[in-house]
């Protein structure tokens, strides 16, 4: 029988494609080494040192937002709570490097670190034990948010929450750890967060080869997690999902378990951002509750929007190209940062919602006001 | 009016099925069989109650009272929407309800009756007798041009072929189809006719309908609900001409 | 209280001694006394101006506790004032200004503690007997810190004497406390009965140290331990009467900030994030107003400020809303999402828009003189007169809003387009005028709830962040598009903040709510009271 079109997605793993992921993949990883590294600080295509790190968070952007994408693009699920899976990551990795500076704090207590002695606090919390151990804080950096986001999910999912309410809980959630985070008694430094890490595995953080290292690890991550999210949009869960978006319950008549579904990509999506917010710490050296703020959690959103939701690589641009915008006019002309960003909040929803990748894969259709066809009584 | 039906190999049988909602009975006392193979046209005014023995017979709603079987064994008041769908009982709602943002063939590769299960589903192929058994159904609805594209971009018509198909891909014994030409052009529904009468050669399917004209060209045997029970039952002709028929309908 | 004891027995004796007249020379000769070389010689003279029971003791007193009180080289006795800048000598006798006096001719007149115990009760005793009704008040609920038999007969003295009924009230009961200490067994009893219905925890402390001394008669014993319950149960009455005022007031400020998104999401299923800042557009209105007041209107209209600024914040915020809702909302109908991504960017830039016009730091927003102040309605916690204004204003406004949406045309109108969109639009009701005038109703009210914030808390570009959060809340758990399920849903939050807050601190409390919410959001995802519109069902 002749291959239908329309059938397998050949285009998913195609050669093309592998090899503008392995070029874009090569430029990434080596170029930024390379104008930093080996080429002399005096010549006007050197990388400075401090750049680096700041590459590498636009990379850790980058996986968040594509974690956000991958649940609001493809299944209709839009968490305004993700900044508490990224900051979750991120006070995992921040609890290891703060065990690793050790006796070198201002203290000088072995055990303890700063903020705790500060406190007259006389043993380490349970909770901080085995974050000495690099492997045990890997391991937590991704189980901690993959676990509020199953328990979260589990509830939200199984209650048939969606849309519009799912966006506020998912709010609520993010702003109760805020509240919670800002405690000292917490025992996670308070307001003040978790700063002036010394080293990472043994190496010394601020270091240029370190940063160098932590940015190709923010590379090596985004990839990976680029892969996965194509691997799962592109397999048959990944047609559930955009089904699902449509019209839940004729999915859930067709005998899907939808709550299964939703759980298992709003999981994953925190894994991704936990990792992104793990790698996103020694780069900017701290982490505070802050990370926490609902306000946070919106912005991804627009890094989705900006990008072209739904198509992956929207994400990564989007995310890339906003926080750009971020850097150069806050320094620039920083009265005018919020404006733009509340501008791009309302031009994307009302002009723009295929985002930047969305015009170009499809540019006869300029102005669409609406991404995809929505039927009456069911919203994405 | 309370008829004694003897329990027999019936595909469906309901008896004395009673649905009240806040005091307004929508099924009363129903007693009605399908035998296996049959296609059945069941008609009546609004508010007979034909929406509503559906909703019961997919599980959708609990009789208050009554008996509802499939093959005389599995009790269909007592399990639930999902149960009743994998016992291969298969409805097909008044508004077409497909996936507008997947293809059709898409639409038809969820249908498929294969593992529902999440992990599954991440690592499912599409082997080659899966999509066969695609493009057969394809066929049979008349929609393998169309295959590539959205099914939102399809025709009203096209898009209850659709749903028939997806129906029909997952193997259903008995189908239940509500109004399946409701706001279809004329020559929709002939074909739609044709389509019907293709599929009753294999499987039972009941049919709920309005249009006078698409029930006589499917020729089959048509049950008349009214106030919820049946009122009369036979061929089109003997229906037509009933006197308590034709009074419901036109008298009063 | 022990060596109290000679002081204000001599005291009472004096006083029940001398003739209350003051002698002007006595007064003179004391004072004079005052700068004698002996400690013994300066008690003697303290105690004896106290006993005159003339009130131009007190500031010599008062100066001489402070260290001000000197003696000059010519023998006088002379209180130095600080006047503004400036440093005064006054005579201590006649209280006239003296100029010319060296500062470095003056000898203080230095005490020490013994002394400062005998003036201070001195003192104490001077102004239970004050021509200053503030004075007397003052003294009387001092008199609870030490009681004793001497206190006891003093407070008898004026008791006598006072006119006034709440400082009548007062010396009552600490004359009952110093009975109790000091007074015979039934003196003691009725006293214990009398002291029963206090709020006041230092009674409460006085009559668990009495029961607890080791020689306490048993019929004593149980008559505090009775005081004590009735005590305890007063006070936990009293908390949760305090709670439960606090928790009202919290709710009917959510309530004013929510009643506007009840509306507007409600009835138009507009998810509405910039909705916030209208209530901190109405709060900064008010600042403007009342700075226009204080800058254009003589002195005497600046407590009218507030009842202007009421119109004039409605009228301000529905303006705005009008405009979000012509320019943004309108295209987004259907797509609650994108609502709330859009008009989240459009809270940000009225954010920053305030803060490049008036700055980052609060504004300074007074109560006018009506609203300042509070009473006291059982005993033991105060009513403030704005929170209850804000209370009586949340109901008016509520009242109104059901007159508008019950009796009026527009009302109709909008329950109409809620309800069937379509439908009204063939019966010919201009369904896009009625969307943008519902929103500006919505914005208009949040805008007025901004002048009632203004007046219990600050005004700051943040104003909205911190109540959409809780106004979703309260939207969400009391459900949607219902103005009763609103009322429930604030109210209930309120007061359940409240009664949290004492035990789990706010933060936790918030925490704890905020959790609750999300669980309950699981059973009824249509919150308390849903209503079974399209639109709210469109929410899926």
């Amino acid at each position: 029988m002749p291959a239908l079109r329309g059938g397998q997605h050949k285009n998913t793993w195609s050669p093309a494609f592998w090899a503008g992921f392995a070029a874009c993949g090569t430029i990434l990883v080596l170029a930024v080494p390379f104008l930093n590294f080996w080429v002399p600080s005096d010549s006007p295509i050197a990388l400075p040192d401090y750049l680096v790190p700041l590459l590498g968070k636009y990379l850790c952007y980058a996986l968040l937002a594509l974690s956000l994408d991958l649940i609001w693009g493809y299944a209709g699920i839009l968490s305004l709570g993700h900044g508490a899976f990224f900051a979750l990551g991120g006070y995992c990795m921040g609890m290891y490097l703060m065990r690793q500076i050790g006796t070198r704090g201002v203290y000088g207590n072995p055990l303890l670190p700063d903020f705790m002695v500060f406190l007259n606090w006389k043993e380490l919390p349970w909770f901080w034990w085995g974050f000495d151990h690099f492997a045990y804080a890997a391991v937590m950096m991704v189980l901690v948010p993959g676990l509020l986001a199953l328990v979260f999910g589990w509830l939200a999912f199984r209650s048939r929450v969606t849309g519009v309410y799912l966006s506020i809980i998912t709010q609520a959630m993010t702003y109760a750890l805020m509240l919670a985070f800002f405690r000292n008694d917490m025992g996670f430094g308070g307001n003040n967060g978790m700063t002036d890490y010394k080293d990472i595995l043994g190496w010394e953080v601020h270091q240029p080869s370190t940063r160098l290292g932590l940015y190709i690890a923010s590379v090596l991550a985004l990839g990976l997690g680029y892969l996965s999210c194509r691997y799962i949009t592109a397999s048959k869960l990944g047609r559930v999902l955009l089904a699902l978006r449509d019209a839940e319950s004729r999915v859930r008549f067709l005998g899907y378990s939808v709550t299964n579904a939703k759980l298992f990509v709003f999981t994953i999506s925190a894994v991704l951002a936990g990792l992104a917010g793990a790698l996103y710490v020694p780069q900017v050296g701290i982490i505070n509750p802050s990370e926490f703020s609902p306000g946070n959690s919106i912005e991804i959103a627009i890094w989705v929007s900006v990008g072209g939701r739904g198509t992956l690589i929207g994400a990564i641009v989007g995310a890339v190209l906003v926080n750009l915008a971020k850097t150069w006019l806050t320094g620039a002309a920083p009265e005018t940062w919020l404006f733009v960003l509340g501008a791009l909040f309302v031009l994307t929803t009302l002009v723009f919602p295929r985002g930047i990748v969305g015009l170009l894969q499809r540019p006869s259709r300029l102005w669409a006001r609406t991404p995809a066809p929505v039927p009456a009584g069911e919203q994405a | 009016m309370k008829t004694a039906l003897p329990l027999t190999e019936a595909l469906l049988y309901l008896n004395g099925v009673t649905v009240s909602f806040d005091g307004f009975k929508a099924l009363n006392d129903l007693s009605l069989i399908v035998e296996e193979g049959e296609l059945r046209t069941i008609i009546g005014p609004n508010g007979a109650g034909k929406t509503t023995m559906m909703d019961v017979v997919t599980g959708k709603t609990r009789p208050d009272s009554g008996e509802v079987f499939f093959r005389g064994i599995a009790d269909l008041s007592r399990l639930d929407e999902t149960e009743i769908a994998n016992l291969g009982i298969g409805r097909k709602f008044q508004r077409p309800t497909v996936f507008e943002n997947l293809t059709v063939f898409e639409n038809l590769e969820l249908s498929l009756a294969d593992s529902r299960g999440t992990w599954r589903t991440l690592f499912a192929h599409l082997t080659p007798a899966r999509h066969d058994r695609i493009a057969v159904t394809l066929a049979r609805i008349g929609l393998t041009e169309q295959s590539a594209q959205p099914a939102g971009s399809l025709s009203h018509g096209q898009k209850q072929w659709l749903e028939i198909g997806m129906l029909l891909i997952h193997d259903r014994t008995l189908l239940l189809l509500d109004e399946p030409v409701a706001g279809m052009t004329d020559r929709e529904t002939e074909e739609t006719a044709q389509l019907i009468l293709d599929l009753a050669k294999d499987r039972t399917i009941v049919v709920v309908e309005h249009d006078m004209a698409f029930v006589r060209s499917l020729g089959a045997r048509v049950t008349v609900l009214h106030e919820g029970a049946v009122l009369a039952e036979g061929s089109v002709d003997h229906v037509q001409n009933h006197p308590r028929v034709i009074e419901v309908y036109l008298g009063r | 209280m022990i060596i109290r004891f000679p002081r204000l027995a001599g005291l009472v004796l004096l006083l029940l001694a001398t003739p209350v007249w003051a002698k002007a020379d006595d007064f003179a000769t004391l004072v004079g006394n005052l700068a004698g070389d002996s400690f013994a010689e300066k008690e003697k003279a303290v105690i004896g101006l106290g006993g005159l029971g003339d009130p131009r003791a007190v500031p010599v007193f008062q100066a001489l506790s402070d260290g001000r009180l000197f003696k000059s080289a010519d023998g006088r006795v002379v209180i130095s004032v600080r006047d503004g800048g400036t440093t005064r000598v006054r005579d201590a006798v006649t209280g006239d200004d003296i100029a010319g006096l060296d500062p470095d001719s003056l000898g203080r007149i230095i005490v020490n503690n013994r002394l400062r115990g005998a003036i201070e009760g001195a003192l104490g005793a001077l102004t239970l007997f004050s021509a200053d009704p503030a004075a007397r008040l003052t003294a009387a609920q001092d008199a609870l810190r030490h009681p004793s038999a001497a206190e006891a007969v003093l407070l008898e003295k004026a008791i006598a004497a006072e006119k006034d009924p709440d400082i009548h009230a007062a010396m009552q009961q600490s004359l009952a406390a110093a009975r109790l200490v000091s007074g015979s067994k039934e003196e003691r009893l009725a006293a214990m009965r009398a002291l029963g219905t206090t709020t006041d925890p230092q009674i409460r402390n006085l009559i668990d140290e009495f029961r607890a001394a080791p020689d306490t008669d048993p019929e004593l014993q149980k008559a505090a331990d009775a005081a004590l319950t009735s005590i305890g149960d007063r006070l936990r009455l009293v908390g949760i009467a305090a709670n439960l005022f606090q928790g009202i007031s919290l709710g009917s400020v959510l309530l004013l900030a929510a009643i506007g998104l009840a509306i507007t999401f409600g009835v138009m299923g507009v998810i509405n994030m910039a909705h916030g800042e209208m209530i901190m557009l109405g709060a900064y209105t008010a600042y403007v107003c009342q700075q226009l007041f204080r800058t254009f209107l003589p002195g005497d209209w600046i407590d009218a400020y507030l009842l202007v600024s009421v119109p004039v914040a409605f009228l301000f915020a529905g303006a705005v809303g009008v405009l979000l809702e012509r320019s943004v909302i309108r295209f987004l109908y259907g797509r609650p999402l994108e609502t709330l991504l859009a008009t989240w960017g459009v809270s940000l830039i009225l954010q920053q828009a305030v803060r490049s016009i008036f700055g980052s730091p609060n504004k300074e927003v007074s109560n006018p003189s009506w609203m300042t102040g509070g009473f006291d309605p059982i005993g033991g916690f105060t009513v403030t007169w704005n929170r209850l204004y804000i209370i009586v204003f949340c109901f008016i406004v509520l009242g109104v809003l059901a007159l508008i949406l019950n009796r009026t045309s527009f009302g109709l109108h909008m329950r109409a387009v809620t309800q069937n969109r379509a439908m009204a639009s063939v019966m010919g009701i201009r369904t896009a005028r009625v969307d943008a005038l519902t929103f500006g109703l919505g914005s208009g009210i949040a805008g007025t709830a901004g002048v009632a914030l203004s007046q219990v808390g600050n005004v700051s570009p943040n104003l909205g962040t911190i109540y959409i959060v809780d106004s979703f809340l309260v939207v969400v758990f009391g459900g949607v598009g219902n103005l009763m399920g609103t009322l429930v849903g604030a109210l209930s939050l309120g007061v359940v903040n409240k009664f949290l807050e004492p035990v789990a601190g706010a933060i936790l409390g918030k925490i704890v709510v905020l959790v609750a919410i999300i669980l309950f959001i699981q059973r009824r995802p249509r919150g308390l009271f849903a209503l079974k519109g399209r639109t709210a069902e469109a929410e899926g």
